[in-house]
């Protein structure tokens, strides 16, 4: 006789989402900088802020209060509500 | 009785294999010329022979009539038991039927067999029977051909072990070993922030091997880890070699056969293996966190298969960990800590404090970096024979953290990143300062370990704080 056994998981079936479109121009576009609060993510952050500003786009920064916890609700609604698009910086 | 319609008359429960019901299987057809009967049989639907037998091989009516003993021997009106015997006893057996002369060429007293109902591997199958209401689990019917082991590898459950087959019947055990309910939510894992209720709790611990009189402790174990202070999110994302250790105080802890002395961190029992791995089992299968998945550990450490131990708390100088962090005497508890494997302190002559306490701060000054400060909190486990040593010197374990605090404050200029050829170090702020490695209440000390040995153990931590892992302790609910 076959074997019966209990699903030991959280029993979700993962949701596949479409990419956002990408953006088409960055002139006039409101972009996030999102430090995670890792040393020397600031030195990435910076320089990217002044090619984007060069290139026209308006920037947003963002802190994470520590890398070691995924952004709370209220930073990514934020993030959400002020930007078109975000990039999200790892360092050290 | 629940579930079962019982026709009206009389009705016996037998079985086989039991000479009583044999003895009285001619009676019972002699009754079935004459009153309305219905006979149940537990073991082979044809017997008792020549005469109409319902077959209840699968024991729903047995169960449901909490039948102890065959025969059993009920008179039912309007659907209710009127009346009822177990075993022969000619005078019931006369008044239940009312047959005046019933069974004079029987003894009076003939005791009976036990039912099948009672047999210990039939009753644990029943007792999953009867909580399939509160399994709401999915159940995955195995092929005949496939090996259980490795369906549950191929589905990606396992740590790289074998992991027990959560069958319904051991999760049903298992969740004897608590009072909640099934359904109860115990925490939201991370990092799929998903709702786990004692069930998924019970069938991960079947998993990883546990008995059932261990899932209090997972239970506690998981709760804890799932607060926003542990941050199990981040203790199993980061790169560094870091994962829950399990320090278990209080009674339930040598109830259950936990080790606390030869070997505390080492393998050999169940319960210390067993309970680690389950909550690491939760949080790989309920939280969905895997390695190269969420879990992005440069090296990882053989901790994060189990880290679990009990404090030896009858032979400690000083108060157990969990009464230190205000949990009750003689109340159970679990605190977890995020660690790196341990490393061993050998020092085989120090016989004083002081001595002893240079030889734990020398080896202290190098975890993480001997050039970096008051990064982690650090478990110590201090053996007995090092424990003797601050026992003769009545050195309480404040003190025993004050001295360890004040060897270890240590000269700015030397962590400061650049000092010595070595680029990594304190930020020069530093410089010119004197720096503590350690504040006192990052240093969490905790007594066991074989009685011979001058050895003990550094586990340190990972970012301490709230912005990386804080303690946690929590009380074990039965």
């Amino acid at each position: 006789m076959s074997l019966i056994i209990l699903d030991p998981t959280n029993e979700r079936g993962p949701q596949t989402r479409p990419r956002a479109p990408r953006l088409a121009r960055l002139d006039g576009a409101a972009l996030g900088l999102l430090d995670i609060s890792k040393p020397r993510g600031d030195v990435f952050l910076n320089r990217l802020e002044d090619l984007l500003e060069q290139r026209g786009a308006h920037i947003v920064r963002f802190h994470k209060p520590t890398f070691t916890k995924p952004a709370p609700q209220d930073l990514r609604q934020q993030i959400h509500a002020n930007c078109v698009a975000v990039i999200e910086a790892l360092a050290d | 009785m629940s579930g079962v319609a019982l026709p009206d008359g009389l009705v016996a429960v037998v079985k086989r294999d039991c000479s009583t019901c044999e003895m009285v299987a001619p009676l019972l057809r002699e009754l079935a010329a004459a009153k309305p009967l219905t006979v149940y049989s537990q073991d082979d639907p044809a017997f008792p022979a020549d005469m109409r037998v319902v077959d209840d091989t699968n024991l729903a009516v047995s169960d449901a009539l909490d039948v102890e003993v065959v025969p059993t021997f009920l008179r039912v009106a309007g659907g209710k038991i009127v009346g009822r015997t177990q075993g022969w006893r000619r005078d019931e057996w006369r008044a239940l039927s009312g047959v005046a002369g019933l069974g004079a060429e029987l003894p009076e007293f003939r005791p009976g067999c036990g039912s099948l109902t009672q047999d210990p591997d039939i009753a644990a199958r029943l007792a999953a029977r009867k909580s399939e209401t509160q399994i709401s689990s999915r159940r995955i019917q195995l092929g005949e051909r496939e090996d259980p082991f490795d369906a549950m590898h191929a589905r990606g459950w396992s740590d790289g072990l074998p992991l027990v087959p959560p069958t319904p019947e051991r999760v049903a055990r298992m969740l004897a070993g608590t009072s909640r309910a099934a359904a109860d939510v115990v925490a939201i894992v991370p990092p799929d922030l998903a709702h786990c209720s004692v069930e998924k709790v019970a069938i991960n611990a079947v998993m990883a091997g546990c008995q059932p009189e261990y899932l209090p402790v997972v239970l506690a174990a998981v709760e804890a880890a799932c607060t926003d202070e542990f941050n199990a999110h981040g203790v199993l994302a980061t790169t560094m070699a870091v994962g829950p250790a399990i320090v278990v105080n209080g009674p339930i802890a040598p109830a259950i056969g936990m080790n606390s002395g030869v070997n505390a961190l080492g393998q050999g029992n169940r319960a210390n293996a067993t309970i680690g791995r389950a909550l690491q089992l939760v949080i790989r299968n309920v939280g969905g966190g895997k390695p190269a998945g969420v879990d992005q550990a440069t090296l990882g450490n053989p901790g994060k298969y189990t880290l679990c131990f009990a404090e030896d708390e009858a032979g400690s100088p000083w108060e157990p960990l969990a009464v230190e962090r205000g949990i009750p005497a003689g109340t159970s508890a679990v605190t977890l800590i995020a660690v790196e494997g341990p490393r061993v302190v050998v020092d085989q002559k120090s016989r004083t404090a002081d001595s002893l306490a240079r030889s734990f701060a020398g080896c202290l000054r190098t975890v993480w970096h001997p050039k970096l400060a008051q990064t982690c909190d650090v478990l110590l486990v201090i053996s007995p024979e090092h424990a003797r040593v601050f026992r003769a010197a009545d050195w309480s374990k404040r003190r025993l953290r004050d001295e360890l605090v004040n060897l270890l404050t240590l000269s700015g200029d030397e962590l400061v990143a650049g000092y010595g050829g070595c680029a990594e170090g304190m930020p020069p702020r530093y410089a010119g300062e004197r720096v503590p490695k350690f504040s006192p209440d990052s240093l969490f000390l905790v007594h066991a370990g074989g009685s011979a040995g001058m050895f003990s153990a550094i586990m340190s931590g990972w970012a301490r704080g709230p912005g990386g892992s804080q303690p946690v302790t929590r009380a074990i609910k039965p």
